[in-house]
């Protein structure tokens, strides 16, 4: 485990220059051990690194849960809103100062549940925000309750019987609904992680990436997984983009293809659209 | 000189707001409060400001705060249904210290109740709404001209406490015309948050200065920091320490509480002499004028006490006035709120008697003229609880 205390700063991040993204003052970090979460902000902190983007120039917005913890332990301005409503802070942020690179970290629960709308319209937008949907299956922070993306079967404190409800496909839900940039990666799989995240950063407009993380104690503990069996599941039932799509028919359904799954370059992006009107209003003003 | 300009109560809502230095407009429609956003939608491309029809109420609650900390002088306008879905993140913006106008134009409830016609339904949700404890300032204005100065004024509070305030509108307020000085807002004072006097490093955004109110940083200006709805410490990360917690809820309230006597503005129309009183907000104050004008004609010595700053309400004053007259009457269109606050303020120096109605109505002149002379002639002895 990290001891940040016996680090001095300087000397981790000449090590590891993403520590610079870090408020390791803040951490240990409250996550459990063998939760994903911590997989997928280092992910966004090499990302930015690689981009050379700086600190001060990154706002990272959340809603409630464990994956909207993210922003605390990140170096820039943060902002940890309400319950489902990131996208909206999110959107204010971004138009108040476009300039800003601005990242949501939300989870299935926070984004899907309580905050669908919001989603499906930030979709539509086609605002500049990256977000990073942690999709563990579960709500992890209030105990493991069903989510929109359980899969059927599956076990939560709300399904003791096992789940009955239908489930989303994040990344279809957002194709839908109009995001230009859709991709999914695992927690396991966090150099591939890196580069979606240095992707859709650098894609003009609302790119989601949707991050398969395992909650090892809510979801592991009701459905009989330890924290390996998760990784190794993560490991064995995703496969690239490409290979999935050799796959026949049939045998494509038990696995989920990884990689970017839609990237569309025809759509303006919000902010840009916006204030070219603006452009437009105050010119013929004059 | 007085240059007068005709104007529609929605409108100059929104044009004060520009004045005040309004750059970033999130909303969703709703009747009787849409015409704010119109004429926002309208304004602030002109100079440069964000406007944005979000997908909901809870949307453009959330959207105005994240503008705000972002560097934005921020507004959102609502009616009833609109107003209790945008609860749970004004009690954000409370929390966090987030400045942000938010403009109730009032109709009936509950529910989606009388969507065009008048109500002050919402004094109690203005205040009590959000979960948790908190005071939040709301200013009631009664003219077209008043909606401007109080507007302003909204904003500028908002901004030096780092507060969110509500600026409480009726229907009837919204939606009529009247003529407005516009002299009087060629050049009004206009204040803004205290930005931090010391480098980045050593910014904390939570730790209050002498006045209770932290320095607030734009996002983007290199001041990194942490903002959060739960309880925090001096830097804004989350924390569960008891002392800290406790500091901070009585801080929050305090902050505004310091400035109760700076916030409280009233209007006293022949309350000298009055024996009997009339308290009235709103639309229903301009009753209530006419109706003490027409009571002292028949020798009734009323006046009227009109509150403009809602909450934090002017508690000393409503006692010494209770003190000096026979009787209080408090006509409103609910049914029965602000009456609360009176009774609570009063202490039972003397007997208060209500007037509740709605129906969507206003209440007119001469019910409460007929309500006065009852009073006045002892008709009434004990107060009821309905008129
Ligand atoms: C309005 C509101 N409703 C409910 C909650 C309680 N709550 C907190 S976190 C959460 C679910 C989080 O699940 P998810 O978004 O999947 O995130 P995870 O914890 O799994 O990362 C809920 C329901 C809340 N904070 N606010
Ligand atoms: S409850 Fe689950 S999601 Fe939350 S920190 Fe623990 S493992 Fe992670």
């Amino acid at each position: 485990m990290l001891q940040p205390i016996d680090i001095p700063l300087e000397k981790a991040i000449e090590k590891k220059p993403y520590f610079k993204y870090l408020r390791i003052d803040k951490m240990p970090h409250i996550w459990c051990p063998g939760c994903g979460n911590g997989q997928v902000l280092k992910a966004i902190c090499i990302a930015l690194d690689k981009l050379g983007i700086d600190n001060n120039n990154v706002s990272m917005v959340s809603g409630i849960g464990c994956s909207s913890r993210t922003p605390g332990y990140f170096d820039g301005y943060t902002l940890h809103t309400t319950h489902g409503r990131a996208l909206a802070f999110a959107t204010g942020v971004k138009l108040a100062r476009p300039e800003l690179t601005v990242i949501v970290t939300t989870g299935d629960g926070d984004c899907t549940a309580i905050g669908g709308n919001h989603f499906i319209h930030a979709c539509r937008r086609n605002i500049d925000i990256t977000v990073l949907l942690f999709n563990n299956w579960i709500y992890g922070m209030t105990g493991g309750q069903v989510s929109p993306t359980t899969p059927k079967g599956s076990y939560a404190t709300t399904t003791p019987y096992g789940n009955y409800e239908p489930n989303f496909s994040i990344a279809d839900l957002a194709i839908g609904a109009g995001a230009t940039f859709v991709a999914r990666g695992t927690a396991y799989h966090v150099t591939e992680l890196v580069n979606l995240v240095e992707a859709g950063i650098k894609h003009k407009g609302f790119s989601l990436i949707e991050v398969l993380t395992p909650c090892t104690i809510q979801y592991g503990r009701k459905n009989k997984m330890g924290i390996v069996d998760m990784y190794m599941w993560l490991k064995e039932n995703t496969i690239p983009l490409k290979a999935w799509e050799k796959l026949p028919e049939e045998k494509r359904k038990s696995k989920l293809p990884r990689g970017i799954l839609h990237h569309a370059d025809n759509r303006e992006e919000y902010t840009h659209r916006y204030y070219s009107v603006v452009e437009k209003v105050m010119g013929g003003n004059k | 000189m007085a240059k007068l300009e005709l104007k529609y109560g929605n409108h100059a809502c929104a044009e004060a707001a520009i004045i005040a230095g309004c750059r970033f407009y999130a909303g969703y429609p709703i009747t009787p409060s849409s015409e704010v956003a119109e004429k926002m939608a309208e304004l602030l491309p002109k100079v440069g400001g964000v406007f944005i029809q979000m997908e909901d109420e809870i949307a453009s609650m959330g959207c105005a705060i994240g503008g705000a900390f972002a560097g934005r002088k921020s507004m959102t306008a609502t009616s009833g249904p609109g107003f209790s879905l945008k609860q749970e993140n004004i009690g954000y913006a409370v929390m966090s210290e987030a400045p942000v106008v938010i403009v109730n134009v009032q109709r009936g409830g509950p529910s989606t109740g009388l969507p065009t016609q008048v109500g002050q339904q919402d004094v109690m949700q203005t205040q009590w709404g959000t979960h948790g404890d908190k005071l939040i300032p709301a200013f009631c204005p009664a003219s077209v001209e008043e909606v401007m100065e109080e507007t302003i004024r909204a904003f500028n509070w908002a901004e030096v406490l780092r507060t969110p305030v509500v600026l409480l509108m009726d229907e009837v307020i919204g939606h009529m015309k009247e003529s407005v000085d516009m002299t009087k807002f060629k050049d009004p004072e206009i204040w803004n948050r205290k930005k931090p006097k010391v480098p980045p490093e050593e910014y904390l955004a939570y730790k209050p200065e002498e006045d209770d109110v932290p320095a607030l940083a734009d996002f983007g200006d290199g001041y990194r920091y942490h903002v959060t709805g739960l309880m925090h410490d001096y830097t804004g990360f989350p924390t569960t320490n008891p002392a800290m917690c406790q500091e901070l809820v009585e801080r929050l309230i305090r902050k505004v509480k310091r400035r109760a006597k700076e916030l409280e503005k009233n209007e006293e129309f022949m309350l000298e002499d009055a024996e009997f009183a009339i308290v009235a907000f709103g639309s229903t104050a301009r009753s209530a004028k006419l109706a003490v004008k027409l009571a002292r004609e028949k020798g009734i010595k009323v006046g009227l006490f009109r509150p403009i700053t809602l909450w934090p309400s002017p508690e000393e004053t409503l006692y010494r006035l209770a003190g000096k007259v026979k009787a209080i009457l408090v006509p409103e269109l609910n049914m029965g709120q602000y009456v609360l606050e009176v009774e609570r303020c009063a202490k039972g120096q003397c007997p208060i008697f209500r007037m509740n109605r709605a129906n969507g109505q206003m209440i007119y002149p001469f019910e409460i003229l007929e309500k006065i002379e009852e009073i006045a002639s002892g008709k009434i002895v004990i107060p009821v609880s309905k008129a």
